[in-house]
């Protein structure tokens, strides 16, 4: 959390400015991290990894499914995927963003709402309990 | 040109619509050659008096007005009120007021109305005497009501009964004197006639027939005593005469106009009297000898007179059907047509249940092939479809008695079919729309009963068409190939009324169960938090539990509410609005510690707002240890009780508001509901808790507590109805009890109690059988669910920061202690506020937080 404390006039900048999120990976490339206990993420839901720098909502369905995208919701502008309702529409699995509810498809990202605004994927496994997900 | 003066004499009903027919016909009243003067007796502009009962029940006199603000003040119209007519002067075509004043007119229109009749009884006059017309006779009737025990009501007809209903809702007792040997002698026959007469004694309210008052004197026991021609008597505080009413012609008798057999002013097919440059429209005029009582035919009384003013020699006034259903106490009473049986030759088909209480009878025309009229007493379901068949001389069926005859099988009969129905059949008469233009309305995007009344007014009066109406929707919807479904959403082939049961007497206590047992699929954020509302006001576990965790809302999941930066606000619970110095400070001082922005919510709380995830723990735990609970204001829940300061402070309280609301709030923390629920207390009728905009409003009054139900503020504002008067503590909770339980059993998904109460078929008549006279036998059951709630509370705070594998879930990054650096604050009036974009871009330019834009 940031505060600052001179009271910017807010009239004076009109645009509104791309959000605040990193954008993609440092030139190395991504790489494997490991995030958490598989037992940290309850089934059917989400939690936020912070790995270098950028964030990343990664779920773990009942069926033991893991998924990992963006935590970044492009529609509301604030970090909150992680905190979405995790379900299915027509039988593809996606996550309700709690703002606006935008549905984002877990399998790739897509916005079912709004096609313009769709979320980076990060590939995830399970190795020996840990979930690892590369960014 | 010259100008031609209208005068319209009475701002009733008939007369304002008189007005508005005229408007649509002349936009532009100069420019039409019109000058229009509309003469109002009364202080204020017409209002609605078929609705005048809910004056009772809350609605102002505001809500009653017909007339939009500045009607009246457009070029070529003026409305002088508190301007009574004395005479009318034929010979010169003038009128002078009371006060003396003289108009000229070409053209006058009489829409005087009626008067209560009130017979010659010697002591008429006394105190706490009525009428039931106005107003003002409504605030009189309230004053007197106020301090009395008992009250008597004279004439036992439709208005009789009504006025009946609204004597006892004030907390008397009541009785009804009936000149004749029936109730409503008008409408019903001698079996309906007991039938209803049973029913409403029932209900409390006794019942005198063939009863003539000779005499009113002082009682010995309460104000008057009414001495009857056989001698016997009956004491009572207050009296009010309903005995018929009387058109109001004295203008026109004074001037020599011909008036009725019955009086009213004689009017041709055009609303013309006997003298050309005079018209009588609505209650004052009388038709080929008949005088209409009703409404509608005086609102099609002044759409003829408006277009003959103007020329339009076509139009004319071809009498009106005298139908009425109504509910009296609760009581379905409808009489169709020639109920009574006059017509030569006619039959007659009668079923009657004394057990049931269920009168009905068909009158069929001499050839047994159209029907004619009927009577319903106790159960009026066939009224639309009757009424239908009466007035388009639909063929009757091979056995007609087959309409009014239970189903043998407890099956729904099969109903008239509204395909069988021209267009212009008009099914709702109070509002005069067709089955055309309902049909129009489905096909401009009507989808739902109440979209479908507030697109073409059908059914919002009196309600007796709505199963019609609904089948014309139903029928109009699959003929459009709509497939009309209440399915929650993919997942569950049930509307959340059918989950609610399923999970109730299935026993059913986990979202896996319930969706292997009747749904599909995974899920999704529709069902899931239904499912969790659903099974938090059944069994009331733990709401953060492993399996429902998953299916709770953001808000519910971190019991806090999201902000649009993704922060959240935390509401401790301050019930009644009761708050301690100490408290106050520790609030004060925790707020300051995590540097929080806190604003005074309307619900008499303090909102802080400004915590990412992983200090809601850490701010909670400092709120609990200074003595606070949740304030469920993430939760579709019990929200607050507000409550003004009552009659410990105050000078004109009269019960102590202060501490029934800690006590109510107490009570149903924690319910989780369909939609949230707010209530408001306050200690006396100057409601400066604004009860009445609540879903539950409670008001002291001088003999306990007075209940009202369903309001609502917010978008669309809603006056809460009487559900009860007078009420002890005791009842008053059974009855909030019951009145919940049932709101949470049968409403839809984010359903408020006003749209539920507003989509109730039968509507408030209704929920106060259900509520108060436990007339689906459900009242036991429905408390001890609530009791169930109630004992199991537990704060969900407290619960959660115990928890440690919850709070390992409390944290904004499962692998690290970092905070959000996209919640950006800055400072304004001395607290933090989010930043905007374009603030946000400065600050991480200038202080560089983000660390990898490469
Ligand atoms: C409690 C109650 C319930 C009712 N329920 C129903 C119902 O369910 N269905 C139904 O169809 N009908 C119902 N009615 C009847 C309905 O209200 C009337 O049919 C309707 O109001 C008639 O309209 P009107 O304009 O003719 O008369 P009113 O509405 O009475 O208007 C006449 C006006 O003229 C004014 N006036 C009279 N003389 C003068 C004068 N000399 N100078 C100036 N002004 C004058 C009066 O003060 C009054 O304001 C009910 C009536 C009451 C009282």
């Amino acid at each position: 959390m940031t505060v600052m404390t001179a009271p910017a006039p807010a009239a004076a900048v009109a645009a509104p400015i791309p959000t605040a999120v990193p954008a993609a990976s440092p030139a190395a490339g991504p790489v494997w991290q490991p995030v958490c206990a598989v037992e940290d993420i309850w089934p059917d839901t989400g939690v936020c990894a912070l790995l270098g720098g950028r964030q990343i909502a990664v779920f773990r369905l009942a069926d033991g499914g893991l998924h990992a995208i963006d935590n970044h919701d492009p529609n509301s502008g604030a970090n909150v995927l992680w905190r979405g309702i995790v379900g299915d529409l027509g039988g593809e699995p996606v996550v309700a963003s709690p703002i606006y509810k935008h549905h984002y498809r877990l399998r790739d990202g897509g916005c079912i709402e709004n096609p313009d605004t769709p979320l980076a994927t990060h590939a995830v496994e399970l190795r020996d309990g840990i979930v690892w997900v590369e960014a | 040109m010259h100008q031609q003066r209208l005068v319209v004499v009475g701002n009733g009903m008939v007369g304002h619509r008189f007005v508005q027919e005229l408007l649509a016909l002349h936009p532009d009243l100069p420019a039409a050659g019109l000058a229009v003067t509309v003469l109002g007796e009364e202080p204020r502009p017409a209002y609605d008096r078929v609705h005048l009962s809910s004056f009772f029940s809350g609605t102002s006199a505001d809500e009653l007005s017909l007339v939009e603000p500045g009607f009246y003040q457009r070029p070529g119209l003026r409305l002088r009120l508190n301007a009574r007519v004395a005479s009318i002067e034929r010979r010169n075509n003038t009128l002078q007021l009371a006060d003396g004043e003289v108009l000229a007119y070409d053209k006058l229109v009489l829409a005087t109305g009626s008067y209560p009749f009130v017979p010659p009884v010697p002591g008429r006059e006394r105190d706490a005497c009525h009428v039931y017309r106005t107003i003002e006779d409504l605030e009189a009737m309230q004053a007197s009501g106020a301090r009395s025990a008992s009250g008597v009501v004279v004439g036992g007809g439709l208005l009789g009964l009504e006025c009946a209903k609204a004597l006892r809702d004030m907390g008397l007792r009541t009785h009804v004197v009936e000149f004749a040997p029936r109730l409503m002698v008008a409408q019903v026959d001698d079996g309906g006639g007991r039938i209803l007469r049973r029913k409403i004694e029932d209900l409390g309210v006794q019942v005198h027939t063939e009863r003539n008052t000779a005499e009113i004197t002082d009682g010995a026991t309460a104000r008057h005593r009414m001495v009857f021609a056989d001698g016997s008597w009956l004491e009572t505080d207050m009296i009010v005469f309903s005995a018929g009413i009387r058109a109001r012609d004295e203008l026109a008798r004074r001037c020599l106009l011909a008036v009725g057999p019955r009086g009213g002013v004689v009017i041709d097919d055009h609303c013309r009297s006997s003298d050309a440059d005079i018209y009588a429209i609505g209650e004052c005029a009388s038709w080929n000898e008949q005088v209409f009582g009703l409404v509608a035919p005086g609102y099609d009384m002044a759409r003829v007179a408006a277009r003959h003013i103007g020329g339009g020699a076509d139009a004319a006034f071809a009498g009106a059907d005298m139908s009425t259903k109504l509910k009296l106490m609760g009581v379905d009473v409808a009489s169709i047509g020639d109920a009574q049986g006059r017509t030569r030759g006619a039959l007659s088909c009668v079923f009657t249940d004394e057990i049931k209480q269920i009168y009905k009878k068909l009158v069929v025309s001499a050839d047994r092939k159209r029907l004619l009229g009927a009577v319903l007493v106790g159960d009026a379901a066939e009224y639309g479809t009757l009424l239908q068949m009466m007035l388009n001389g639909i063929a009757l069926p091979e056995a007609p008695e087959q309409l009014i005859l239970p189903a043998a099988d407890g099956a729904a009969k099969a109903g008239l079919g509204v395909d069988a129905l021209p267009d212009g059949a008009v099914l709702c008469s109070c509002n005069n729309v067709s089955k055309g233009q309902l049909c129009a309305a489905v096909a401009d995007g009507a989808r739902t009963i109440g979209e479908l009344k507030s697109a073409t007014r059908a059914g919002t009066s009196c309600g007796g068409c709505v199963p019609l109406v609904t089948q014309v929707l139903n029928a109009e919807l699959k003929r459009q190939g709509v497939e009309v479904t209440n399915h929650l959403c993919e997942h569950f082939p049930h509307s959340r009324q059918e989950l609610y049961h399923l999970v109730r007497v299935g026993g059913i206590r986990s979202f896996a169960e319930l969706l292997h047992r009747h749904g599909t699929g995974r899920g999704c954020d529709i069902c899931k938090p239904v499912a969790a509302s659903i099974l938090a006001s059944c069994w009331n576990d733990f709401i953060l539990n492993q399996d429902q965790a998953r299916l709770q809302d953001s808000n519910d999941y971190f019991l806090g509410n999201i902000q649009k930066d993704g922060s959240y606000s935390a509401v401790p619970r301050v019930a009644a609005g009761e708050i301690t110095p100490e408290q106050l400070i520790a609030i004060g001082r925790i707020a300051k510690k995590y540097d929080l922005y806190t604003k005074i919510t309307g619900g008499q709380r303090i909102d802080l707002f400004g915590a990412q995830v992983h200090q809601l723990p850490l701010i909670w735990r400092e709120l609990v240890d200074a003595g606070f609970e949740s304030g469920h204001a993430y939760g579709k829940s019990l929200r607050t009780v507000k409550s003004c300061v009552g009659s410990t402070w105050c000078r004109y309280g009269v019960q102590d508001s202060v501490g029934m609301a800690i006590r109510l709030e107490n009570r149903y923390k924690g319910l989780r509901s369909p939609h949230k629920i707010k209530f408001g207390v306050s200690g006396c009728t100057r409601e400066c808790a604004e009860a009445q905009g609540k879903d539950v409003g409670v008001i002291a009054t001088e003999r306990g507590w007075n209940l009202y139900v369903c309001g609502n503020g917010g978008m669309k504002p809603r006056h809460a109805e009487l559900l009860a008067s007078d009420l002890d503590e005791a009842t008053l909770v059974r009855m909030i009890d019951r009145f919940l339980m049932f709101y949470i059993r049968t409403a839809d998904r984010l359903q408020r109690t006003s749209t539920w109460r507003d989509n109730l078929e039968g509507g408030l008549d209704y929920l106060k059988a259900v509520i108060l006279e436990d007339s689906l036998g459900l009242g036991a059951e429905l408390e001890a669910e609530m009791a169930h709630v109630v004992g199991s509370y537990a704060c969900e705070w407290k619960k959660a920061i115990e928890d440690p594998a919850l709070l390992r879930r409390m944290r904004t990054f499962v692998n690290s202690d970092a905070a959000d650096d996209n919640i950006v604050f800055v400072r304004e009036r001395g607290q933090i506020r989010p930043a905007t974009a374009a603030e946000k871009l400065q600050c991480f330019k200038g202080i560089a937080v983000v660390a990898e834009t490469a």
